[in-house]
């Protein structure tokens, strides 16, 4: 199986869709002539032209509005920020428009729409470049989310983003754009509401969603190996629609968790995850859930700071050390 | 016809000095007995039914908000009136007139404000959210200017996809300082998107007047800064916003151009009616003097009985028709059920909805 990037991976969901269906158009700042800030488009502008990779002045709330109504009538619109933080400055068009108009037609309406950009710190770009709002969004019923952690899984969720015929964010990872895995050339569709099982455990269950999943597979092998410790790792893939069943049944095999994230940990996807153990698999648990989120403050520009105040492996071996006790 | 950038028309200037121009106007002169007389009866229908409403809200029968359109009837009924079969209309939280315009039912309107099932959102919208898609009419939206950049986005689509048509997108003057409004004058302006923005300016943003909200007065003429025509005109002749408003559509259609008009026009109550002030922030005889020589009501009857289309006894007709209908759509809502509680989670996500086979995967509402 061929190993390409996370970015590779994403450029082809595009370019492949954009062929596949004559409605898909990207839209967003840079994206066509300069091939996207981050290269994601990279080349999909000569080859599909002006009508289909479309650059924007810097207007979120205009161009993500126009997105929006456009999709009303059967265009089907992929609008990238160039960072996810700069979608709070379109959060009408976003929550108000792009989740409520179908609520509020009673159902005459949708708004088939795909935002995608990154939404991670740890690049020393200081707080207002660094949210992780997929908690945000999953707060908005009639918006959904994914947060791929690897490139295969970029590919699909993109893919199904795509065809999906409700608003989907997908929350991208700057720190990922390089990293490679393996993803094969035939089509393939990752969907929506299904975790993905990193690696089989039956100590403790580490539930994590983007980079973080990584993070929690790399630190799943340390405790192995130093603490002999058989740790399963769950992959959320998608935030909302949510995968409880396979958490839960995970849980229930090992009686221990771990929720591991990005975001804040103040109403963060982790608390509602929390939530649901509790409620469903109370009895399975022999000790309180841990969590290691982002250290409760805005994000920190300097580079040693910031490692330290997001989710790493020293952090992640912590808590389930905690969790284990 | 050919646009003049830049024009205000002669009458905007002298109030209405020439009504009969704009009647007499080739789009006007084109126009049926019997169309003529739809004119009459849909602004006549648009006052009836909002008396009504007015009265329903101060029963106690409609929550919320209501915003009222009396006084504003001739802009929505005289633009809708020259839409074509691709063209699409869009417009704020004072939306009840241009629905009935598009044809929206009575009875689906009214049981909408009283948040019955019947209504045309199922209870879900209330009287700032009425939609109808099969009429090309996409809302009824509650956050100012939160709409225009979805009526370029309308608009967008129709060049995407090499229609014919033009998007009307509606907003008032207390609209034009949002941020989202310029940003999409901008975009419209940049690619060329056939999107008419219609300014339904009545003088004052809630209980702030134009001169304490805009720095420039004349709204139209920020479409100055983005390189986009613009043209003013007066709201009460609905004559006059026809043959205005054609132009602009026209050139919509034809060059895939934005335009930007600014109507003057008045509304006769508060903001909403919760808005008990509004004969503080201005005076009781600026509002009896625009009823009195520019009601729009007034304005078309006075067309039309001049011209012999309308007898006083036809106007009387019409006039008694619409307040039954009116009646009846608040005896139909008052007697239809709300929907089912069931109705909550319903219409929140279409794949949800259309999920026949139960093949979506994972969990999508999250109560205990």
């Amino acid at each position: 199986m061929p190993l390409i990037t996370y970015r590779e991976a994403i450029k082809q969901a595009l370019d492949e869709e954009i062929q596949r269906d004559e409605n898909v158009c990207i839209m967003g700042e840079e994206v066509a002539q300069y091939n996207g800030a981050y290269k994601v488009t990279e080349g999909l502008w000569a080859k599909h032209g002006d009508k289909r990779l479309i650059d924007t002045p810097i207007s979120e709330a205009a161009f993500s509005g126009l997105a929006i109504g456009a999709s009303m009538l059967g265009i089907r619109p992929v609008v990238e920020m160039m960072f996810m933080s700069f979608s709070y400055v379109a959060i009408d068009q976003l929550f108000n428009n792009g989740s409520f108009c179908r609520y509020m037609s009673g159902g005459l309406m949708n708004v088939p729409i795909v935002v995608r950009g990154p939404a991670n710190g740890g690049t020393s770009v200081g707080a207002t470049h660094s949210h992780t709002p997929e908690n945000m969004v999953a707060n908005h019923p009639g918006l959904k989310v994914v947060c791929p952690s690897n490139a295969y899984d970029a590919k699909g969720l993109m893919k199904a983003a795509i065809r999906d015929n409700d608003p989907v964010f997908v929350m991208e990872n700057t720190l990922l754009y390089g990293e490679k895995w393996e993803v094969p050339d035939e089509e393939y569709i990752v969907e929506l509401g299904v975790a993905n099982i990193l690696r089989e455990g039956s100590d403790l269950t580490i539930v994590s969603h983007g980079r973080c999943a990584m993070l929690s597979l790399q630190a799943a092998k340390t405790l192995e190996e130093t603490h002999g410790i058989s740790v399963e790792v769950v992959d959320l893939r998608s935030i909302r629609p949510l995968d409880e069943e396979t958490i839960l049944n995970s849980v229930r095999k090992t009686h221990r968790a771990l929720l591991v994230e990005e975001n804040k940990p103040f109403c963060g996807v982790d608390a509602q995850i929390s939530h649901i153990i509790q409620l469903k698999a109370f009895d399975d648990l022999d000790a309180p859930i841990r969590r290691v989120s982002a250290i409760d403050a805005p994000n920190f520009y300097s580079k040693e700071l910031e490692d330290w105040q997001l989710p790493n492996e020293e952090r992640i071996i912590e808590g389930a050390l905690k969790a284990m006790a | 016809m050919a646009t003049t950038k830049k024009k205000t028309t002669a009458a905007a200037k002298k109030t209405g000095a020439k009504l009969k121009n704009f009647a007499t106007a080739p789009i006007n002169k084109s126009l049926s007995k019997d169309e003529k007389i739809d004119l009459y009866r849909m602004i006549v229908g648009i006052r009836r039914f909002e008396e009504r409403s007015l009265r329903a809200y101060n029963q106690g029968k409609i929550g919320g908000f209501l915003h009222l359109y009396i006084g504003q009837e001739a802009v929505a009924a005289g633009i809708v009136s020259l839409m074509e079969k691709d063209d699409h209309i869009i417009t704020a939280y004072r939306d009840h007139g241009h629905a009935l315009a598009v044809g929206m039912s009575m009875n689906e309107c009214m049981a909408e404000m009283y948040g019955k099932h019947t209504g045309c959102s199922k209870g879900k919208g209330g009287s700032m959210h009425f939609f109808a898609p099969d009429k090309n009419y996409w809302g009824g939206h509650g956050i100012v200017a939160g709409q225009t950049p979805l009526g370029a986005g309308l608009a967008f689509a129709l060049k995407y996809k090499g229609l014919k048509g033009c998007a009307m997108a509606f907003l008032g003057d207390g609209a034009v300082n949002q941020g989202s409004f310029m940003e999409t004058l901008n975009l419209a302006s940049l690619w060329n998107i056939p999107v008419v923005f219609v300014i339904e300016n009545n003088g004052y943003s809630m209980g702030t007047s134009l001169k304490r909200s805009s720095a420039e007065e004349n709204l139209a003429h920020r479409a100055d800064g983005f390189d986009m025509e613009w043209e003013v005109c007066n709201g009460h002749d609905v004559f006059e916003v026809r043959e205005v408003a054609n132009r602009a559509m026209i050139r919509a259609r034809e060059e895939h151009k934005p335009f930007l008009l600014e109507i003057r026009t008045y509304r006769y109550r508060g903001h909403s009616v919760a808005d008990a002030n509004h004969e503080k922030y201005r005076t009781k005889e600026e509002i009896e003097e625009y009823k009195r020589t520019k009601d729009p009501v007034n304005v078309v009857k006075q067309h039309l009985l001049s011209d012999g289309t309308l007898t006083k006894e036809l106007a009387k007709k019409i006039d008694q028709e619409k307040k039954d209908e009116a009646e009846a759509s608040a005896k139909f809502a008052d007697e239809s059920p709300v929907a089912p509680r069931s109705e909550i989670q319903t219409d929140v996500y279409w794949e949800v909805d259309n999920d026949s086979e139960g093949e979506l995967k994972g969990t999508y509402f999250f109560n205990d």
